[in-house]
């Protein structure tokens, strides 16, 4: 791992992310836009799932319709959040905040592509089971402590 | 007179504290982005489904209603962070240009939403169910969109401000 993360910190890539003086603010807009949007599109599912807003559709039908959105916002944070973790390895790999969130990122996806995805599709209009309460309220607790975590690093 | 007043606020003891504390400032902090996630998010969504690139099965009265108090949720969080930041530091913020340009799209993203929901909004019964809502309609949402994508980015900038 902390080799991996030499690797990473003393690569042209980073090198270049450090030496610009606007690549890494760009990163980190990019970072923060895509947060606003899969923030929305999961919390929109996660409430369905609680049982609140959008009632009329069922979380199948909603999840079908923000799932593009959550994919791409998903796909914009990995690949800024990669690049930013390229440019500062090692200080990442010391930090015990990106550690956490790390882990609970891992903990968030797996769960969103297993256990919410089948309560999801498993789900009826009426719905609010507690099973379907609870998959909303993990979900939103684990992400909800990934974007804590990685506000947390900058203040370590 | 807005320096006086920034100056008289940084120098109270509430704003001294505040800046030199060690949890209460990053907590506050992490509210700010929650709240982001929380109020931006949802105003996405509903943008989008007035440019008409989402939930176009779902009448637009009917999306307003369900995520609007969540959305004003947000935007609370997201004042009353701000407004502890902001105190946190008014002398700094206060000569810092991305702040003052973020300042100034908040309240053309008001404006954007004022108006829409004076005139675009008043006949929305003629296109609650429509899948891709009125030019003016669309046009609000893609404002919108961009504004709240301008203030985000200028947020995150105020960090990287000389001043």
């Amino acid at each position: 791992m902390l080799q991996f993360a030499q690797w990473c910190n003393n690569s042209r890539l980073a090198e270049a992310i450090r030496d610009s003086p606007w690549i890494f603010p760009t990163l980190e807009i990019v970072h923060l836009l895509g947060l606003a949007v899969l923030g929305g599109t999961i919390l929109i599912v996660d409430l369905r799932l609680l049982g609140f807003g959008l009632k009329q559709l069922s979380s199948a039908q909603l999840a079908a319709q923000v799932s593009p959105w959550t994919r791409a916002a998903l796909a914009a944070m990995l690949t800024s959040g990669a690049l930013m973790f390229t440019s500062e390895a090692i200080d990442c790999y010391n930090s015990l905040p990106f550690r956490v969130k790390m882990v609970l990122l891992l903990a968030a996806a797996t769960f969103m592509f297993t256990v919410r995805q089948r309560v999801i599709r498993g789900g009826t209009c009426t719905s609010g089971s507690w099973i379907e309460r609870l998959t909303g309220m993990t979900s939103l607790g684990l992400w909800t402590g990934v974007a804590a975590a990685g506000r947390t690093i900058a203040f370590w | 007179m807005v320096q006086e007043f920034c100056r008289w606020l940084g120098d109270t003891a509430w704003s001294v504290g505040l800046r030199e504390s060690i949890w209460i400032y990053p907590i506050v902090e992490t509210a700010h982005v929650l709240g982001l996630a929380l109020f931006a998010g949802l105003a996405v969504m509903l943008d989008l489904r007035l440019i008409g690139l989402a939930f176009r099965g779902v009448p637009v009265t009917q999306f307003f209603a369900r995520v609007a108090p969540w959305m004003w949720a947000g935007f609370t969080i997201m004042v009353i962070s701000g407004a502890l930041l902001f105190s946190s530091d008014p002398v700094r913020l206060q000569g810092n240009v991305f702040f003052a340009v973020k300042l100034l799209l908040i309240a053309l993203a008001g404006l954007n939403a004022a108006v829409f929901h004076v005139t675009t909004y008043r006949d929305v019964a003629a296109w609650d169910v429509a899948a891709a809502p009125p030019p003016r309609a669309r046009l609000a949402g893609l404002l919108s969109l961009t504004l709240w994508a301008g203030i985000i980015s200028l947020g995150k900038l105020i960090a990287y401000a000389r001043s």
